[in-house]
């Protein structure tokens, strides 16, 4: 059981999980996203690499109306 | 062709916008094609977790490629923050680096924090981000941020939505005066008279959202905005005439004005 904690909510996981495989739990898959891992980006490219862990905090990130 | 020229890459039209505050992407996305905007700011959020995973994104309103997008760090108010925001916007954007920067101080009155400021640029510029900066109407800060780097800078004409117009014109002027990059208005402006001023100042551009967003019929406002920047713009390339408290010389001539007719005397009865 892992815990992350996604964009200030936490969320459990049965087992770990690598960022691809989170953005499809999220329903994000083909969203225009960005993803940030403890402050850190993921480049889109390193998705299905990039292992999560217990206590990894997540920005989920998209584009938004601003001025 | 007058056009304007941010890092290297040229917009014809001067009148930058912003997507926020609109009823709906239907109104977002008229109100902007009526600006004749090229470069529109986006803001960065974190997305609906498990929410509407249909719901409609902004960017397939306003598709990158038929916008020049400027990401924006709009509610950042420490270097850290405008920072990542920003490096999350590129990723989301597949490595665009025109950025819009912005550090707040104040949640109340959202003034600039230009000690922030001035390091997040630092960061971003080592970075390789191209960034179009707001601050306060500073001209020592405006030329150190351009002396940095930044690719343009942009100054408050008055707090942002607040729409007060410009209040220190004189303060523009210097910045405007010492500046070798682009010069936009950011923040401030409540209508289109405000606009056409900042154009006429010599302002290379003006970006605005909330004058167009919160007026009553938005649509209407964009097309008025494009049209005073247009108009300022021309009036600033034109050269205005001096002022003066009056004038000896009126506009039509001075010759040739019909003679008085004298009463012609009643010819005596016989």
């Amino acid at each position: 059981m892992i815990q992350l904690t996604i964009n200030g909510q936490p969320q459990q996981f049965e087992a770990p999980i690598n960022v691809a495989q989170l953005i499809d739990h999220l329903a994000l898959h083909g969203k225009r996203i960005a993803i940030e891992c403890n402050g850190e980006i993921v480049p889109r490219s390193r998705f299905s690499e990039q292992m999560l862990t217990h206590g990894d905090q997540l920005e989920v990130v998209v584009a938004v109306g601003g001025g | 062709m007058d056009n304007l020229v941010i890092a290297g890459k040229k917009y014809a039209s001067r009148l930058l916008v912003g997507t926020g505050k609109y009823k709906d992407f239907n109104e977002t996305r008229t109100a902007v094609e009526t600006s004749g905007a090229e470069i529109i700011t986006v803001a960065i959020r974190r997305t609906n977790i498990g929410q509407n995973a249909n719901e409609p994104n902004l960017l397939e309103v306003l598709p990158p490629s038929k916008y020049t997008l400027l990401p924006n760090t709009a509610g950042c108010y420490t270097v850290d923050d405008a920072v990542r925001t920003l490096r999350l916007a590129r990723e989301l954007l597949d490595g665009h680096s025109l950025v819009k920067l912005e550090v707040l101080g104040d949640p109340k009155t959202l003034y600039p924090n230009v000690v922030e400021t001035l390091k997040a640029a630092e960061i971003l510029i080592k970075e390789g981000f191209q960034v179009m900066v707001y601050t306060s109407d500073d001209p020592i800060m405006a030329k150190q941020l351009e002396e940095m780097g930044c690719v343009a800078v942009m100054p408050l004409a008055s707090l942002i939505g607040s729409g007060m117009g410009i209040l220190n014109p004189w303060n523009l002027q210097i910045i405007i005066e010492n500046a070798k990059i682009p010069v936009l208005v950011d923040a401030g402006v409540g209508t289109a008279s405000d606009a056409a001023i900042a154009m006429e100042l010599g302002c290379d551009g003006v970006l605005m959202n909330t004058a167009i967003a919160a007026a009553q019929n938005p649509v209407l406002m964009a097309s008025a905005m494009r049209k005073a920047v247009e108009a300022g713009r021309e009036a600033y390339l034109a050269g205005r005439m001096a002022k003066k408290l009056y004038s000896a010389s009126p506009s039509s001539p001075t010759e040739g004005v019909i003679a008085k007719t004298e009463k012609k005397p009643v010819s005596g009865k016989s």
